[in-house]
């Protein structure tokens, strides 16, 4: 008689399994170039975009300097299958003319991001937050533009600002992720389509959370978008990035680049959650996301706070990273990255201090379930004029199952003898005696795994807006009630 | 007679194939206190568990019923929602769950089941206040996370606070008194006692005979082997302590 033994590793798998719920794929008629990569496809963007000389040359250079280097291949990742000349580098919803109001919009572009959860009509939105959709490789609508402009921050896409504010992209565009920095950013400088540009002006407090919404829907299209945030001094801003695409068994690839510049005084919190399609529950499809993601506090006394919650894609590879340049300086990182079936996440920050009494902390949570691989890299770098700097980080891991595998990969370097660094790690498993004990009063498994993760994860969804943390406990495919916020 | 609610017959169980169950039988009817003592090793514990349905046991032989119904068929959760309770002897620390969280979870769970109205945070808040003047615990207590770091009366008496709010049918203590002082003994018997539906029973197991001064057993059981080898009236226990476990062989 085995009726009263729960199976405690199937039903786990049943919990986390939940299936994917934004795998649709909308259908709508898209330009897009021929798939592969070469100079004539590099100027081919640059010419339908209009972009000035500047840009062209950037684009230019950065493919260059992307056919000269290779692969990287030392993260904790299997990757097969990337053929970059199959890879469609420019798609685009087709539209007749250039869009004035929302009205204008493809009605089944506006209904994907409902489906979504994303209403880019302002009188139906009730939240306080502005939103960047961006579709494929295009931007598509920018909500709260005018009441923003009242403020003097510019929130647009990053194809708007490079015709109205060219000045300010030549300025900042690849000053602190640089066209060679790496692979998959050399890749993005040359071909990138969309994304966000925010430029708050000194003095100024971003009345409303801003926020970019990515949606791949293309099969055969690569989503190449590029952020670039600037905050002048005593500026403040709350940002926040969702990303989903449909279900295909091919593999997608998503290489963006964020760059983010705050200046004395300057705050800037960007907050994502990534839940791109991860393939099925074979490993097979979903998406490559190598993300180049930075921030430059240049100026004293600024600050950069990046969160990230990471439950989808079938590889991450990703390290939002801060560059202490100021003094007292501060460079904040908190992440989840939950990994299932076969996904492979490699994911961690790098904390460089440069200047005198710069101040980092780490917080990193990774949960493992199925035959997932979860792997956290950090550096922590503490340079020889970062004097009284100080670090800490804390990196656990939690495991759902046997065949799951966390790893951790802190790299510790000081060259500055009057700074501290602070490194906690620890790796646990559900147990099955919490499990019981919670069911014992009434809670459910599935709840009780809720539970169980969400406390694990409090730290950082702590760190999250209100409204993201919801999506966030959504995301997290747990019921997490009373929980968070 | 009072309605029975609990009825094991001829149950024999195991872990990883190794019996530790081996014919018990036993019947609580409402409001009674059984107490079940015996030598380590007898399998006390694991039979509290196995009431409760944890999922380590098997059961091999034997039946269970509670109010009439199979327990053996439940899931954990619907046994606690039907009216089992176990004071954990070792009650587990969770991080990042607030005690507050988790009890108005638990609460609204079984109000769920009970096809009642789930309660907002203000009125539960009302109600928890109400239980934790009963015990004596200070409403900072619910701001921590769930037995993290709490000492080994603060669990012992948050367990009591969950089964005071669960308002349990069957109550199972499993060593409830190990690790308290004797004043607290004497509160959360009492406690117990007072708060506790006036027909819900009780199934205490203990080693020492102090806590039967707080409580007034209407059985005294001795398990020993797998089985209850003797039941009676405290005087089982005068002679359990002049004479050791060898009296029952």
């Amino acid at each position: 008689m085995n009726d009263n033994k729960y199976q405690t590793n199937f039903e786990l798998t049943q919990v986390i399994n939940e299936p994917y719920k934004y795998g649709f794929s909308t259908n709508i008629e898209s330009e897009k170039f021929p798939p592969g990569i070469n100079e004539e496809i590099v100027t081919l963007i640059t010419e339908i975009k209009n972009e000035p000389s500047f840009l062209r040359e950037f684009r230019l250079r950065s493919y260059r300097k992307w056919e000269k280097m290779s692969f990287p291949t030392w993260a904790n990742l299997i990757i097969k299958n990337l053929s970059f000349n199959d890879i469609t580098y420019y798609s685009t919803p087709k539209q007749k003319k250039q869009l004035n109001s929302l009205e204008e919009v493809d009605p089944e572009i506006l209904k994907t991001f409902e489906k979504l959860g994303i209403s880019l009509d302002e009188q139906k939105k009730l939240s306080n937050v502005a939103v960047d959709a961006v579709f494929d490789s295009v931007s598509i609508a920018t909500t709260y533009k005018e009441k923003l402009a009242k403020a003097g921050v510019i929130f647009c896409s990053i194809s708007d600002a490079v015709l109205f504010y060219p000045n300010l992209i030549k300025k900042f565009l690849g000053t602190v992720v640089s066209s060679g920095d790496n692979f998959f950013a050399a890749l993005n400088s040359a071909v990138f389509s969309d994304g966000s540009f925010c430029y708050i002006p000194q003095n100024v407090v971003c009345p409303m959370e801003l926020s970019t919404y990515f949606r791949l829907n293309d099969k055969e299209s690569g989503q190449f978008e590029r952020t670039l945030i600037i905050v002048e001094k005593n500026g403040f801003v709350n940002y926040l990035e969702g990303c989903t695409a449909p279900q295909y068994s091919e593999n997608q690839l998503h290489a963006a680049i964020v760059e983010l510049i705050a200046f004395e005084n300057a705050q800037i919190k960007y907050s994502t959650v990534q839940n791109w399609y991860s393939g099925n529950q074979d490993g097979i499809g979903g998406i490559y996301n190598f993300v180049t993601k930075r921030g430059l506090a240049i100026g004293k006394n600024s600050k950069i706070s990046w969160t990230q919650i990471e439950t989808g894609s079938a590889i991450t590879w990703k390290y939002p990273s801060c560059l202490l340049v100021g003094p007292k300086s501060i460079g904040e990182f908190y992440s989840v990255a939950l990994t299932n079936n076969y996904q492979q996440a490699d994911t961690g920050t790098k904390m460089i201090h440069l200047g005198t009494k710069t101040r980092s902390k780490i917080i990193s949570k990774g949960i493992s379930c199925g035959n997932s691989k979860n792997s956290y890299r950090g550096l922590v770098k503490i340079g020889s004029n970062a004097s009284y700097a100080r670090n800490f980080s804390q990196c656990d891991s939690f495991l759902l199952g046997s065949s799951s595998l966390a790893c951790t990969y802190p790299y510790l370097e000081s060259w500055n003898s009057n700074s501290i660094i602070e490194h906690e790690a620890k790796i646990s498993k559900v147990s099955e005696e919490q499990l019981f004990y919670l069911m014992q009063r009434g809670i459910n498994l599935e709840q009780a795994i809720g539970l169980l993760i969400s406390g694990f994860c409090k730290d950082v969804l702590t760190m999250l807006p209100l409204e993201f943390a919801m999506e966030a406990d959504k995301l997290l495919s747990l019921k997490l009630e009373g929980t968070v916020g | 007679m009072n309605k029975k609610i609990l009825s094991v017959k001829n149950l024999k169980a195991s872990i990883d194939q190794i019996d530790i169950i081996k014919n018990l039988n036993l019947e609580v009817n409402e409001n009674e206190i059984h107490i079940i003592m015996g030598p380590n090793g007898s399998g006390k514990s694991t039979f509290s568990k196995i009431l409760v349905g944890h999922p380590s046991y098997t059961i091999q032989e034997g039946s269970i019923e509670f109010n009439e119904q199979n327990l053996i068929e439940m899931s954990p959760e619907v046994r606690s929602h039907n009216g089992l309770f176990l004071a954990f002897q070792y009650p587990v620390e969770i991080a990042g769950v607030s005690n507050y969280d988790f009890l108005r979870i638990a609460y609204n769970e079984k109000q769920k089941f009970l096809n009642q109205p789930e309660i907002n945070p203000l009125e539960f808040m009302a109600l928890i206040e109400n239980l934790l003047n009963k015990l004596k615990i200070k409403p900072e207590f619910l701001q921590r996370n769930l037995n993290e770091g709490f000492s080994g009366g603060e669990k012992k008496r948050n367990e009591i606070l969950q089964m005071l709010l669960l308002n349990p049918k069957l109550i199972i203590l499993d060593e409830l008194d190990s690790g308290l002082d004797i004043d607290a003994i004497k509160i959360i018997c009492e406690g117990i006692l007072k708060n506790k539906q006036s027909t819900s029973s009780l199934i205490v197991i203990t080693h020492y005979p102090k806590i039967l001064e707080y409580l007034k057993p209407t059985y005294i059981h001795i398990m020993k082997e797998g089985k209850i080898i003797k039941t009676g009236d405290l005087s089982l226990v005068t002679l359990l302590e002049k004479e050791g476990y060898k009296a029952f062989e």
